[in-house]
């Protein structure tokens, strides 16, 4: 196994308990609301968005139409053409399989690949293609547990959520240390806690992107003058 | 097979990737440099965004005072500052977290 790929592997690990985790849980609510196996697994395949799947779910319980179904997508999805302009350099970059490589880039995936330092030795293209092609062999794992055995797993897993926080919290916390500027940090903080106290915990996130480009515009402009 | 299923599931698909391509498609020929300045500000925004949506549904006034994810998140903090071992922060807080629900 050459360097890149233990790379890969060693970054997806903390990945990997929690997309097992809302894979089965996704996995689970599919099946409790009568969308089959199958449908869960294409799901996981093509959709591969974890909150977005979950509320198709519930699209396919309550018989929406196509026209709500592209909205509600385009809402909860829409925070991904920020990681998209967040990624723009590096994943421009890429000679081999880039198109997978933007297919699957999740908030966990971008998470990792945002602030990765790389070193001489690996080579960026495969471990992106990697990183990314694990996680989303854990989400498919993940639903496939859940939607064959839902029912019956034995032991208590509430709280197994947490693990994607505390992935997030990690992340911050090596951004903070890698930068000497912590505007845009602070800033995407207060954003986004003002945003949350306004428009409610299902509504924030686009008010949240929206006021966070303006502010980092602001800042760009002031640093310029 | 349900046909509506898979109508339904390939109409979100295909937006999904239609929005994370679209970055992708609209800056082929290079970005200005202002969309590369914000591009190069925004990880550090949208890191801070996504612990808040993590956190969303913590509240200090209503039933077990959120005191669970106040304890796991001072503690993956914490840990993450001591040791710097992602796997280990995440794997410790969130077993942590996992008992102090059955406390609280």
């Amino acid at each position: 196994m050459n360097k890149t790929t233990k790379e890969a592997i060693k970054d997806s690990l903390p990945i990997m308990a929690g997309y097992i985790a809302l894979g089965a849980g996704f996995g689970v609510l599919a099946s409790t609301h009568g969308v089959g196996f199958i449908y869960a697994l294409l799901m996981s395949i093509f959709i591969y968005a974890g909150s977005m799947q979950y509320l198709t779910v519930s699209l396919l319980a309550s018989t929406t139409s196509v026209i709500s179904a592209i909205f509600m997508t385009i809402v909860v999805n829409i925070r991904h053409m920020v990681y998209g302009v967040a990624m723009l350099e590096k994943y421009s970059a890429i000679k081999k399989n880039k198109n997978y490589t933007i297919f699957s880039l999740t908030d966990e995936t971008f998470s990792v690949v945002v602030s990765k330092e790389f070193s001489e030795d690996i080579n960026k293209d495969e471990y992106y293609f990697k990183l990314s092609l694990l996680n989303q062999f854990y989400w498919i794992v993940g639903t496939i547990i859940g939607s064959l055995l839902g029912n019956v797993i034995p032991f208590d897993t509430t709280g197994i959520d947490f693990s994607m926080t505390a992935l997030f919290i990690c992340v911050v916390i090596n951004q903070w240390e890698q930068t000497s500027d912590h505007l845009p940090a602070i800033g995407g903080l207060i954003i986004s806690i003002i945003c949350l106290l306004i428009f409610g915990s299902s509504n924030f996130l686009f008010p949240s992107i929206i006021v966070i480009s303006i502010y980092l515009l602001i800042l760009r402009g002031l640093r310029h003058e | 097979m349900n046909s509506y299923y898979l109508i339904i599931i390939a109409v979100v698909a295909l937006t999904t990737i239609f929005i994370r391509f679209a970055p992708f498609i609209i800056f082929k020929n290079g970005a200005p440099k202002i969309v590369t300045d914000i591009g190069n500000m925004l990880p550090y925004a949208i890191m801070m965004m996504l612990v808040v949506y993590c956190l969303k549904n913590v509240n200090f006034f209503a039933g077990n005072h959120s005191l669970p994810e106040f304890i796991a998140v001072l503690f993956v903090i914490l840990i993450h500052k001591l040791k710097h071992n992602v796997l280990l922060s995440i794997v410790s807080s969130t077993v942590l977290y996992m008992c102090l629900l059955h406390i609280f």
